[in-house]
């Protein structure tokens, strides 16, 4: 059967079950457009190919399954920079199409040609130009294999636009091709079975032992393998930000999140613990603090897909590399293996040191009397109480990521979505977006603040006309926040460019001139009602506008580069 | 601050567009400074085979080896210990070679082992091949007479046959 490149280009994407791409034409991705108009794909128009990265973040996060995303060339290509960065520190799988010149003008500075191969290297799992269309087929084939196996992340292929027009005979590549054609890539999945017991060992010894979860616990749909392994071994576990949801936030031994805005007990568990079980988490600097500082008497077991986190911060005591649910289940037929939970130590006194930090210092802040500007963690404690629990909240980066991820409660895997790694500012509402195309089902709401909000909110036009209704909460303080808070803290209170006005923009006419239903907030009276009401609306996208005191710090904190042991818990109280 | 050593790693890769930039900006992205490197096709036309000279100290290299395993294209990397390995490099010079020194710069030339390949009025160009050491040796006695240019090739590796133990392949940790 004879297809042109972008016929097959199409017909690969749909031989991969891809169900939905975000993106934008241009002249170079041209001819890969006109074969959607027969296809059963279904395309999503963004208004700005940064916005269709991120939805697709948005819609793997959720579904597990990789995100689409087909843009032109040049300044296209390059407008897809920063959610490949995302998708690369968060490890998520993403394939992204890029038109690119016709083949003969490639180096000569032609039109809309950019080095999108040079500049997307380094954030990117893997990138690959397309000279013939013949390649095409195995190409694709293979970006979908290398972004969704091992650790995953992005994968971009790069397609000349005459690779798109001229023809070739189709051919489907087998799983075993692609394999055997990739003689370099062999992700290790299987942990190593005498590591596996010596770790078995290991926490059938500690007293003070944390399991300290990270992002690759979600990555490898291994909820229900922790689960089990916590409640086996009756151990505390902490869920970093990349993990909430990862272990319900309700159950006894959740400890909740640690790290630099992390709650008391759980960055202090850690600093106390004999030994750490770190399962695909990777001893971020915004989790350790100060390394050398850091759980300076726990042995670390460390298990990860990825070999290179292995020892690259902190060397492991026992290190396994390995898929972590495969690594897991296995970890929870060891332990068994030995006794299983009658045979744990008695950690009676370490659980009564947990309950006392958690009662001495427990998450705290001073609502907002009625009349008064609305507290932040106010806005999120009702959106939490007021939601389902299995509601997919997004957010953005800044006091409101933290608020959100501390305040709301998260009790199923892939109900939390945000910019981790790279704190990409502007990230919630699109990724609100493709969580909602992938999971139409489920409500989700963006937690945004002002000045995130006004990086992308263009996408609300996106929403609107395909009719995805996600729900906006902006968190508006009138301020970058978050910067807002280190100069007081660090800047000796002087205000440098965070400024940026309560009411211009007006959010809720240019809500409303997006298509969205538009509801501001100003009293904390009024804060359930609207949520209640933005609720009930399913056929359009909702944006509430909070008001909120732009004073409001978030705390606990750990100053960046100190030790935890230095944590903040509250305006001029340190910890320890 | 632990001392720096000079790493040699030898990277098995496929040979397709773009891997060199590939492995060098691996490098470049976490400020190591490559000190030497070369790259050439194996007997088996779809490998190449790079040799790297690193500067650093083990930890990182450990983390930089990990990195590299990483890339699809990199099929596998041996760390040789200069030890345990056969180096050679090779270097073309040209020497300022009057009437007066001519004699001199070729005594030196073949002292060394090295080639005249080339002669002009009062100058001539040699080649010599060998251990890195032994042409930084051939360079500094030639430096007197006025070197011109100089260029070397940045060294190539493999492991010594007898003596292999301590230069296996650098595994996936597991
Ligand atoms: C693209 C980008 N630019 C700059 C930053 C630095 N930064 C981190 S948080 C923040 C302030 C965010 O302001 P806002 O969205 O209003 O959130 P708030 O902290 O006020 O809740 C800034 C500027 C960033 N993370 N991302
Ligand atoms: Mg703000």
């Amino acid at each position: 059967m004879q297809l042109t490149g972008a016929q097959a280009l199409i017909k690969s994407l749909e031989m991969e079950g891809v169900e939905v791409a975000f993106g934008l034409p241009g002249g170079c991705i041209l001819p890969a457009y006109d074969p959607i108009l027969e296809s059963a794909l279904r395309h999503i128009l963004v208004r700005h190919e940064q916005g269709a990265g991120h939805m697709a973040e948005g819609y793997a996060h959720v579904t597990g399954r990789p995100g689409v995303c087909i843009v032109t060339s040049g300044p296209a290509a390059t407008n897809l920079v920063t959610p490949l960065m995302d998708a690369y520190m968060d490890s998520i799988p993403m394939v992204a199409i890029t038109g690119q010149v016709p083949t003969h003008a490639i180096g000569t500075d032609a039109f809309q040609e950019c080095d999108t191969l040079g500049i997307t290297r380094s954030v990117t799992k893997h990138n690959e130009l397309v000279m013939t269309a013949q390649d095409l087929p195995r190409v694709m084939r293979e970006a979908f294999h290398i972004a969704t196996t091992g650790r995953p992340g992005p994968v971009l292929v790069d397609v000349p636009k005459d690779v798109l027009t001229s023809l070739m005979d189709w051919h489907w590549p087998s799983e075993g091709d692609i394999v055997a054609g990739l003689p370099g890539y062999r992700p290790t999945t299987r942990g190593n079975g005498r590591m596996i017991k010596e770790a078995a060992r290991l926490i059938g010894e500690a007293r003070k032992p944390v399991l300290y979860v990270g992002g690759g616990v979600l990555k490898a749909r291994a909820a229900e393998a922790l689960r089990a392994l916590a409640e086996l071994t009756g151990i505390p576990v902490v869920t970093t930000l990349m993990a909430r949801g990862a272990f319900p936030d309700s159950h006894p031994q959740c400890l909740g999140m640690p790290g630099m805005h992390g709650n008391y007990t759980a960055v202090t568990s850690m600093q106390n613990s004999d030994l750490l079980i770190a399962l695909g988490a990777r001893f971020d600097d915004r989790v350790t603090g100060k390394v050398s500082g850091f759980a300076p008497d726990a042995k670390i077991i460390h298990v990860d897909v990825d070999p290179a986190e292995l020892g690259k911060v902190r060397r492991p005591d026992v290190p396994i590399v390995g898929d972590c649910r495969l690594v897991i289940e296995e970890l929870v037929q060891a332990v068994t293996a030995l006794g299983g939970l009658e045979a744990q130590p008695d950690r009676t006194a370490w659980w009564e040191q947990l309950r006392a930090w958690q009662e001495q210092q427990p998450l705290r802040y001073q609502p907002a009397e009625p009349g008064e500007g609305l507290k932040p963690q106010q806005v999120i404690e009702s959106l939490r109480d007021l939601t389902p629990e299995d509601t997919i909240v997004t957010s953005g980066v800044g006091q409101h990521q933290m608020f959100a991820s501390q305040y709301y409660r998260f009790e199923q895997p892939y109900t939390w979505v945000n910019s981790g790694g790279l704190g990409t500012m502007g990230f919630s509402v699109p990724a609100a977006i493709g969580a909602k195309v992938g999971r139409p089902d489920k409500m989700v709401w963006a937690v945004d603040g002002d000045g995130c909000f006004q990086m992308t909110a263009q996408e609300l036009v996106t929403a609107s006309s395909e009719r995805i209704p996600v729900k906006v909460a902006i968190l508006n303080n009138a301020y970058l926040g978050m910067v807002r808070q280190w100069q007081e803290m660090f800047y000796g209170e002087r205000y440098s460019e965070v400024y940026l006005s309560p009411d211009l923009p007006d959010y809720v006419k240019w809500a409303e001139a997006m298509g969205c239903v538009a509801f501001r907030v100003e009293d904390p009276s009024d804060i359930a009602p609207t949520i209640e009401k933005a609720n009930s609306i399913d056929d359009r996208p909702v944006v509430v506008e909070f008001r909120t005191d732009s004073s409001e710090k978030v705390f606990p904190m750990v100053a960046a580069g100190q030790s935890n042991d230095d944590i903040i818990v509250a305006p001029d109280v340190t910890g320890s | 601050m632990a001392e720096r050593k000079l790493h040699i790693l030898s990277v098995l890769v496929q040979n397709r567009a773009g891997v060199l930039a590939r492995v060098s900006g691996l490098f470049a992205r976490r400020a190591y400074n490559i000190e030497s490197l070369a790259v050439a096709p194996t007997d088996d036309p779809a490998l190449s085979r790079i040799t790297i000279v690193v500067a650093v100290e083990s930890t990182p290299l450990e983390q930089i080896t990990k990195q590299l395993f990483k890339l699809v294209d990199v099929l596998k990397i041996t760390e040789l210990d200069p030890a345990e390995a056969v180096e050679r490099e090779l270097l073309l010079v040209s020497v300022r070679a009057t009437p007066e020194t001519r004699g001199h710069v070729t005594e030196v030339v073949s002292i060394f082992e090295g080639t005249i390949v080339d002669v002009g009025h009062d100058s001539l160009t040699a080649s010599l091949a060998g251990r890195p050491a032994k042409l930084d040796d051939f360079a500094e006695l030639l430096r007197p007479f006025g070197i011109l240019e100089l260029q070397r090739s940045g060294r190539v590796a493999l492991p010594r046959h007898d003596r292999t133990a301590r230069t296996a392949p650098i595994r996936k940790v597991s």
